[in-house]
């Protein structure tokens, strides 16, 4: 049980260091998965949405740390 | 063959897998140093084992999944591992958190190990052989991961996994000839290179998950990746402008 949960801490571990991080990026791909269909995934529209998005919360996370040292 | 469509894939997997062979061969090494070859090397290929094995089931179950559910999923993953590397490098560039050393790494996994072979000593060679085993294991999923999500949404599985095996025949020599911690490597710098191609690559194939397509094709990587830089670049040096401002406030 100990190496299991060693082994799934670890392997979370390579996606996840700061939760909010994570739930941001996978909230922010759900809300363009779900604009996809009206925006339409074709055009440059989408892909900027998804770009611009994730660019922001990177930021955001990098600074909430900056600023909580 | 395309190049532009191979080399970013081949660049991604050979400076990911190198940061994470460093660290590897840094245990290894104290292993090695400590205990004597046996136990490192015995430690080191079964943990090799244990990844081959892990990509031979892992890499046909890839095939059996849709084309744009599998760009989907690799896509995530790759956003939450890359960005994660991105924030880290671009915190250590700016000084708020600190750089990773390998010779302090080296000393603490030295001085570790001492001193649980002190206190196990009848079980010494197997805590040798584990510390290894456990080194080239947690490092060499990371290595697993890059290789599979980058070459797997675009069937590049073959050249992202040369790229990684160049990375680890370089480390191998350099270390054989130094034969000490790879210290003078520029970590974070590849970190944040790596980290931004993982991240471009990651929000690519999200897109084409959702059935999307790029202005550009396999070239919005590129772009992708150049505004990523430029983002991680302004942020590292608005935080240090911020720094000297409060710093000089204060003084």
């Amino acid at each position: 049980m100990t190496v299991l949960s060693i082994a799934v801490k670890e392997l979370l571990g390579l996606f996840v260091d700061d939760g909010s991080l994570a739930i941001a990026i996978l909230a922010w791909v759900g809300v363009v998965a779900g604009l996809a269909g009206w925006l339409g995934t074709g055009g440059a529209l989408a892909g900027g949405l998804l770009f611009a998005g994730l660019v922001a919360i990177l930021v955001e996370s990098v600074l909430r740390r900056a600023q909580s040292r | 063959m395309d190049w532009t469509h191979v080399m970013p894939v081949v660049s991604a997997a050979f400076l990911g897998s190198f940061v994470e062979v460093v660290e590897a061969f840094t245990i290894i090494l104290a292993v090695g140093t400590v205990r004597g070859w046996r136990p490192a090397l015995q430690g080191t290929a079964a943990g090799l084992g244990l990844l081959a094995a892990l990509v031979v089931l892992l890499g046909p179950l890839f095939s059996l999944i849709p084309l744009h559910a599998l760009q989907l999923f690799v896509g995530v993953l790759l956003l939450l591992f890359g960005l994660r590397w991105l924030r880290k490098a671009i915190l250590r560039s700016a000084g708020i958190i600190g750089l990773h050393d390998e010779t302090k790494a080296f000393d603490k996994e030295t001085a570790e190990l001492k001193g649980a072979m002190a206190a196990h000593a009848a079980a010494a060679d197997w805590l040798a052989a584990v510390t290894a085993f456990k080194a080239v294991v947690l490092e060499g999923v990371e290595v697993v991961f890059i290789v599979l999500a980058v070459g797997a949404g675009n069937g590049l599985i073959v050249p992202a996994s040369l790229g990684a095996l160049a990375a680890c025949g370089l480390v191998l020599l350099i270390g054989v000839a130094v034969h000490r911690p790879l210290a003078r490597v520029p970590e974070n710098i590849l970190k944040f290179v790596v980290g931004i191609m993982l991240s471009a690559f990651g929000t690519f194939w999200v897109l084409e998950g959702l059935g999307g397509s790029w202005p550009g094709a396999d070239v919005a990587v590129l772009g992708l990746a150049m505004g990523y830089g430029l983002v991680a670049l302004i942020t590292v040096r608005w935080i240090k402008l911020q720094r000297s401002a409060s710093e000089g406030a204060r003084a």
